[in-house]
């Protein structure tokens, strides 16, 4: 049993200074000298009304992610899982937040700050699609024109959520580069940013990017931590051996983590897609997983130093996930950090353990996850006697977004616990 | 390879610093083109640069592909990929301006990541010690504003190389200062937002810029946008010491390639718009107003 910590902060303590973006040797502020002002304002703006509250600027956020997000959200157990695995799993229902996933923490405190910094335009990438809802949301609920920006390959996998940033008012820009995933958008989106970066505040999605997106970024998404720590000590009367987040650039990994990073007995497990496999290809330049705290090394991207997947030259492979949210080759520099200092633990799954982990927690608890969201319950299948007693299990979204995909990559494999899937081939259209 | 750099100092220790970046900026504006190594592939790549020599370069630039160019508009990032898919590689590159048969002055543009991961150790110094070993005089680097560029400056000091700093229109005078601490060679000043590409008009920051700069004394070449003679005319006529371009070049590289035109054809091409632009800046320089008595420029 975890012994409690009354702190319930991070370790580093930092509160009202935006700091230097640095997270041991990662972090940074790697771009181009024309955004660099735009990024100091932004560090600026960060201490000022972030770390600060100056005019009552997280006042209004936490009144807003209150009525429009639907915050808190609950810590739910779950009786079927605690049974299966003789374990308390407690599960913090972020798919139960507006839009259907953590994202909208995020997102609608960086649209809210830009409207606070006098910006005229929001612009965004995405992956699965969760972000760039989520800012649609954000921007028409403040009243915000936004822009985002989304690998084709992404758009072709993701269409509900296309759909729904579209009738939010957002614009949605295909991105045919590359892969046409996740990494591809978010360089097309910065080269939008270095070009309107006057008018134009650009929310990155995640954990990443120059500071201080990372450290920003996860201040909206503590609210996670924040909430599950006070929920858990209140519904077991202690805190948890364990918290387990997926982790793909790793913001809710980060929400999910950060209260719980001052409590050293409390282990933190971050759950990587394994994809299909771990080794990287250096040949064809593809790493068929993105687990990139696992097995990524050190390098500097999109502007932070991190733990990246790429090849023995330093350019960035492809990254391979049955999930497109998890589907990038980079990682949050404080993650990275985390992991370098032995507080977060980096464990993966692969695409065939995450479709297992869909399908059960559909089953047995009554929630559709998000295939992000699956990985973690692959790992708990797989690992739950090393888990403790009392484990919470961040479920980041809802799976409406995957039912195609989940269609798709059931009916690829031999699934143990799927349903008959034989009516549903060809998708659910 | 260019012999730029041969004329070392005596204390193996303490280099001296190249000095062919100053001299190529001495007598009058520089022309200074930018291509991407090994686009479309190896060889016809190096006669394009070599062709860029006939027609007037006095610095060229070279760019190392790296997968995640974000500085670089659509143009450059299509030759990236060509380039990365015929099989360059930072080695390949080094091999490349060993086999360069140019007496120029020679800047690798790259990105940052690349740099760090060069060689047994991460950090920038073997990169700039392999760099230096083959003739490079600088290095441009996208994604390294001057916050972050104190390790590739000292490896540049080791080895006698510039770390060239790219201003842009959003640069205030505060960070100037700091960009300045860390730049030699040359300053390139970027003379629109946005990211590189060409265009049908140059930016009217771009004298606002140059302005702003005329008390730093490092030559000043304006880059981003420049297509034509007329418009490299335009910029040194608003007081640029010299002119890159790189997008109208890997245009012509780009349109060769997809028409199946032969190596020699897009040579001949490339050194007939350097000429072009060449001249461009060179009558530019003949229609500023002579400089105020007491004044060094």
């Amino acid at each position: 049993m975890s012994s409690e910590s009354e702190r319930g902060e991070p370790a580093d303590g930092e509160w009202a200074s935006a700091g230097d973006g640095k997270f041991g040797r990662y972090g940074g502020q790697y771009v181009p000298e024309a955004l660099m002002p735009a990024i100091q304002e932004l560090t600026d703006a960060y201490e000022r009304y972030v770390l600060n509250n100056e005019d009552g600027f997280m006042d209004e956020f936490r009144r807003r992610i209150r009525d429009f997000g639907g915050r808190p959200t609950p810590l739910q157990r779950a009786d079927r899982l605690s049974e299966r695995y003789d374990t308390e799993v407690y599960l913090k229902r972020e798919d139960l937040l507006h839009g259907g996933a953590h994202k909208l923490n995020n997102a609608l405190g960086q649209v809210l700050l830009a409207k606070y910094m006098g910006k005229e335009r929001i612009i965004a990438e995405t992956g699965a699609g969760q972000h760039g809802t989520a800012t649609a949301m954000a921007a028409a609920h403040l009243g915000m024109p936004c822009e985002v920006y989304m690998g084709e390959r992404d758009i072709n996998r993701q269409r509900p959520n296309v759909f729904r940033m579209k009738i939010n008012g957002s614009e949605v820009t295909p991105v045919t580069t590359g892969r046409g995933t996740l990494k591809e958008a978010i360089s097309e989106t910065m080269r939008d940013w270095a070009t309107n970066v006057e008018d134009t505040h650009y929310v990155i999605g995640s954990v990443v990017g120059p500071h201080p997106f990372p450290r920003m970024v996860r201040d909206f998404q503590a609210l996670i931590s924040e909430e599950a720590r006070r929920q858990v000590r209140e519904k077991a009367g202690r805190l948890p051996d364990s918290v387990v987040a997926c982790a793909g650039g790793g913001s809710n990994t980060m929400g999910s983590f950060h209260h719980f990073v001052g409590d050293a007995d409390v282990d933190l497990f971050a759950v990587e897609a394994g994809g299909s496999s771990l080794a990287v290809d250096e040949e064809e330049g593809v790493a068929p997983n993105s687990a990139s705290l696992s097995t990524g090394t050190e390098g500097v991207l999109h502007g932070a130093r991190t733990k990246l997947l790429q090849d023995h030259d330093g350019q960035i492979v492809e990254s391979h996930s049955v999930s497109s949210g998890l589907d990038y080759a980079g990682v949050g520099p404080e993650l990275a950090h985390l992991v370098d200092e032995g507080r977060v633990t980096p464990v993966n799954v692969d695409d065939d353990a995450a479709i297992e982990g869909f399908h059960r927690l559909s089953q047995e608890e009554g929630i559709i996850p998000a295939l992000e969201t699956a990985h973690a319950f692959g790992y708990l299948h797989e690992h739950h006697d090393e888990l403790g007693d009392v484990t919470v299990i961040n479920v980041s979204g809802r799976g409406d977004k995957d039912l195609d995909t989940a269609i798709e990559e059931t009916a690829k494999r031999d699934v143990a616990n799927a349903p008959d899937m034989s009516m549903f081939e060809g998708g659910l259209r | 390879m260019s012999d730029a750099v041969d004329d070392e100092g005596d204390d193996a220790d303490d280099p001296a610093v190249d000095d062919s970046v100053a001299d190529a900026f001495a007598d009058g504006p520089a022309f200074v083109p930018y291509l991407a190594v090994g686009d479309p592939d190896y060889e016809s790549s190096l006669a394009y640069v070599e062709a860029l020599e006939r027609g007037g370069a006095d610095v060229i630039e070279l760019g190392l592909p790296f997968s995640e160019p974000i500085a670089e508009g659509p143009t450059i990032q299509n030759a990236v990929v060509r380039a990365l898919e015929a099989g360059m590689t930072p080695e390949r590159f080094f091999e490349f301006v060993e086999d360069l048969d140019v007496d120029v002055p020679l800047v690798c543009m790259t990105y940052y990541n690349l740099i760090y991961q060069f060689g047994s150790e991460q950090g920038p110094r073997p990169f700039v010690e392999r760099a230096a070993s083959v003739g490079i005089s600088g290095f441009v680097v996208p994604d390294l504003p001057a916050e972050e560029a104190g390790p590739l400056r000292e490896a540049c000091d080791e080895f006698g190389l510039h770390l060239i700093s790219i201003v842009a229109p959003t640069t205030d005078d505060d960070r100037l200062g700091t960009l300045v601490d860390v730049s030699s060679g040359y300053l390139y000043v970027q003379a629109r937002l946005g990211v590189t590409g060409a265009s049908s008009s140059v930016s009217d920051r771009t004298g606002e810029s140059l302005a702003r700069l005329s008390g730093v004394d490092l030559p000043k070449a304006v880059g981003f946008g420049i297509s034509s003679d007329e418009q490299a005319a335009t910029v040194v006529e608003a007081g640029a010491d010299g002119i890159i371009v790189g997008s109208a070049l890997v245009d012509i590289v780009a349109d060769g390639h997809e028409r199946g035109e032969s190596t020699e054809s897009v040579a001949d091409r490339l050194e007939t718009k350097a000429r072009e632009l060449k001249r461009g800046a060179l009558d530019g320089y003949g229609r500023r107003p002579p400089a105020p008595e007491g004044t060094s420029d």
